[in-house]
């Protein structure tokens, strides 16, 4: 605990989290954010998208993009097998909610956590992945990294051409 | 916080309700005829003012509530035939009509109220008045005072405050009962007060909260007033004061002196908390007004399907090959009923486009005022119906499109007379079904285009060459190309410079078109096509390696079998096929969209489409089967996809991308190689 005093307090409020495997490490969300967990089966690509788009699924009539959490953050590539599965999230955007699939190694556990055990994320680098970390915990002697999945979808945001007034 | 909640629904449901109703005052307004006014127009403007008041009184909106009494009072005296319908005075209204818009606007954006925008029109209004007042006799020349009250039919005025305990519910009596009694001794104003109100957790649904402020005009005594408590007067505080006119509270904060409302609204202390209005628009859910005879219907199928559904699960449970005429027929019903929910759940969706025409008489008359032009509007077809989403978007071109015929199409009277047409121009907005589109056309009678300016600065701005030899059809259209404006001075009306060609790019995003065309002296007429709905196409699907794309059945005009020596190439950078003595662009799908296992093999098909009135083929392996697609937006979960519309689930659950025709011409048409990064770059290998 003495580590902690000297690191920053997050604000991240307790409650539980889905942690899930991703390259050796553990990650957690926010388990209010998470709408389903389901195995891969394959998506439809989307031309002229970021690598880390695998395409889009058919989640009950709508369409849901799935992110590759590996290359997202810059991890290497895996097959995917039997055991990856897709972590359904709602994620933030601009006041709108956006329904989001997680391609992840395997998912782990849920977590009870207090607010008092979350330490802020040190500032490593200025990396992208960094702003997408709330903070670190520490359960039974693990590391769990909190991700942040509003951030996951920040640069979805519309190309910046906002729409020109006609009336003009 | 569900308190919270509810009260936002409810405001909503006002804002809705008073955009109608401002709606309603502005088409009775325009259709008055000075002079001679149809009482029943009136009656309707008044009764659409007064519901905006009640509603913005209940809900505290006091600002809106006592503007829109002035206004009220002036219509009342109107219905009355106490007062002319004056052109002024239609003027007026008209002004207030917006102002009350505006105020209402600013309410639900969560602005605080601007009170420079309403107080010149108090001010005339209170003038209007008291003109009136004067003429009639009453009160003094003060036109400071709240003078707009003598229309009312009593003498005297009463100020009742009146705060029943708040067991009085439980007891079974109703305040609206008093409220109605006194109504019948002359005109009362009813003013709710909820300082009371507790916090939500606290709030027992079974006990009132409220006060109120009254303000009654009679002639009668106090007695008469207090009769009308003698139920509910001993579990209720009551006072009841005969209102002196000195002695009238001003409006604590407010500018003095010049307000046109309720005493009670203005008195500092009285006046209730303004209530907490939600903000921005995220917390605003679009709602739409169904007719009844839609949801019967659509109840109806409901109720076929489910008899369908039971008669098939029959077959399921003991399956037995001599029945399978009669699956078949189920399975032939269960597709009908499907089908026929599926049109019934659209219609649902359609709204007459007369709420997007009605706002043009308005805006006609107010341009045609300013510009000094005498334009008579014509409207047809405004029963035509069109989806929702349609209608919303299309509201901001039409308005462009009428401004721009306002403006540049009618001449000016002289103008007109010299050219040997009648001083008054037409203009013509019309709506009709072809096909499966809506076509929607805003026709002129005015100069026309003029081709030689059109040419000049299409020149000037380096848009085609000075050589060029065009046909009318292709100058005509220049006029929808970026930055394209031939307004000698840009005018408050139009011509900016952003103008049809974000019309053009709105009406394509529709999926729809638009057409120019003119006779030079004669006028002009702008047309515009669009899909009945944006929720389903008939798609036809493709097989592009290992991907199914869908493309609109509407921008197919053949298909063709093709070798690979029949696509050229130009210089490396684009690939052209020749169609009967035309070259027509070609766009290799497969690579445009990376599609991985593409194999060109002389099975190969040349899909050829045309979007704008431009051709060009999509090379594509196979064509699969025609069906009505269902767009799925992938900009909901995602964002916006350059070339596609949209995606649909195909009859195994899969995604299929649907492809964005007019999207794919424009990454052929521009100027920059866009069509993709890596494949314009290197040479295709075919």
């Amino acid at each position: 605990m003495t580590s902690a005093s000297s690191q920053q307090e997050v604000t991240i409020s307790s409650g539980e989290f889905l942690t899930f495997i991703l390259g050796g490490e553990e990650y957690g969300v926010d388990i209010l954010a998470v709408r389903g967990i389901q195995g891969w089966d394959g998506v439809t690509r989307i031309p002229d998208t970021p690598d880390y788009m695998l395409g889009v699924i058919n989640l009950r009539g709508a369409i849901v993009p799935i992110v590759d959490m590996r290359i997202k953050f810059n991890l290497k590539r895996a097959e995917f097998d039997s055991t990856t599965v897709v972590i359904v999230v709602r994620a933030e955007l601009g006041g709108e909610d956006h329904i989001l699939g997680l391609v992840v190694d395997a998912v782990s556990e849920v977590y009870k956590i207090d607010q008092g055990t979350i330490q802020s994320n040190p500032e490593f680098n200025a990396d992208q992945a960094n702003d997408m970390v709330k903070g670190l915990i520490t359960i039974e002697e693990k590391m769990v990294i909190i991700l942040d999945v509003d951030m996951l979808i920040e640069d979805w945001a519309p190309d910046g051409l906002a729409q020109e007034d006609v009336a003009a | 916080m569900s308190g919270d909640l509810d009260l936002t629904e409810i405001f909503e449901v006002f804002f809705e309700e008073s955009a109608e109703g401002l709606e309603v005052m502005e088409s009775g307004l325009l259709g008055l005829d000075f002079g001679a006014a149809d009482l029943d127009t009136i009656n309707d403007i008044f009764r659409a003012a007064h519901s905006i008041k009640g509603g913005a009184g209940t809900f505290g909106f006091m600002e809106i509530s006592g503007f829109t009494h002035g206004v009220e009072t002036i219509l009342d005296q109107m219905r009355d035939g106490t007062r002319n319908v004056s052109e002024d005075a239609v003027q007026l209204l008209l002004e207030s009509v917006d102002c009350i818009g505006a105020m209402i606007q600013s309410l639900k954006a969560g602005e605080p109220d601007d009170p420079a925008r309403r107080e010149p029109l108090e001010k005339r209004i209170v003038q209007l008045l008291a003109g009136n007042d004067e003429s009639a006799g009453a009160q003094s020349g003060s036109t400071g005072q709240d003078t707009g009250e003598s229309d009312n039919s009593g003498s005297q005025h009463w100020a009742i405050t009146y705060t029943p305990a708040k067991e009085i519910l439980q007891e079974g009596h109703d305040p609206v009962d008093v409220f109605k009694e006194l109504e019948k001794l002359g005109s009362l104003e009813v003013v709710p007060s909820f300082v009371d109100l507790p916090e939500f957790e606290l709030f027992d649904p079974e006990e009132l909260f409220l006060s109120w402020n009254l303000r009654l005009g009679t002639d009668l005594e106090r007695k008469a007033i207090e009769a009308a408590f003698e139920w509910v007067s001993d579990q209720c505080e009551l006072t009841i004061e005969l209102e002196d006119d000195a002695s009238l509270p001003e409006g604590a904060g407010e500018s003095e002196g010049q307000k046109q409302q309720p005493p009670a609204a203005s008195a500092g202390g009285a006046a209730p908390a303004k209530p907490e209005v939600p903000r921005k628009g995220s917390t605003s859910e679009a709602s739409i007004r169904v007719g009844i005879n839609k949801v019967d219907s659509l109840l109806n199928l409901v109720g076929e399907l489910v008899i369908t559904q039971s008669m098939l699960k029959r077959f399921g449970k003991d399956y037995n090959p001599e029945l399978l005429d009669e699956l078949r027929d189920g399975l032939n019903q269960l597709e009908r009923h499907t089908r026929e929910l599926q049109e019934s759940a659209m219609q649902i969706r359609m709204l007459p486009i007369k709420s997007s025409f009605s706002r043009f008489p308005r805006l006609v008359r107010d341009i045609s005022n300013t510009l000094g032009k005498n334009i008579n509007l014509v409207m047809s077809g405004e029963h035509t119906e069109v989806d929702k989403t349609v209608l919303e978007k299309l509201s901001d071109p039409l308005v462009h499109l009428v401004r721009n015929s306002l403006d540049h199409g009618i001449e000016k009277p002289d103008v007109r007379i010299a050219n040997g047409k009648s001083d008054t121009g037409t203009l013509h907005l019309s709506a009709a079904h072809e096909g499966g589109n809506v076509v929607i056309q805003v026709e002129d009678d005015g100069a026309g285009l003029n081709r030689e300016r059109i040419l000049q600065k299409a020149i000037e701005k380096n848009l085609i060459s000075a050589g060029e030899n065009l046909s009318d059809d292709r100058i005509d259209n220049l006029i929808f190309h970026p930055g394209f404006s031939t307004a000698e001075v840009v005018s408050d009306v139009s011509g900016r410079g952003v103008g049809m060609d974000v019309v053009r790019r709105n009406i394509l995003d529709l999926g729809g078109s638009i057409r120019v065309n003119s006779r030079p002296g004669k006028g002009t007429s702008l047309k515009i096509s669009l899909p009945l709905t944006l929720a389903i196409l008939d798609g036809q699907l493709v097989r592009v390696g290992s991907e199914i794309y869908v493309i609109s059945l509407l921008s197919i005009i053949e298909t063709v079998q093709l070798s690979a020596s029949d696509i050229k190439t130009i210089s490396g950078e684009g690939e052209v096929y020749l169609m009967r003595n035309r070259y027509i662009p070609v766009v290799r799908t497969a690579e445009v969209f990376g599609v991985e296992q593409w194999a060109a093999n002389d099975a190969d098909l040349l899909v050829i489409v045309e979007a704008e009135n431009e051709r060009f083929g999509i090379l594509v392996n196979e064509l699969l089967e025609q069906q009505q697609i269902v767009i799925k937006s992938i900009e909901k979960n995602y964002k916006k996809v350059d070339g596609l519309t949209g995606a649909t689930i195909l009859g195994n659950g899969r995604v299929a991308l649907i492809l964005d025709v007019p999207g794919l011409l424009q990454n052929l048409m521009s100027a920059k190689p866009a069509v993709t990064k890596e494949s314009r770059n290197e040479p295709v290998a075919a």
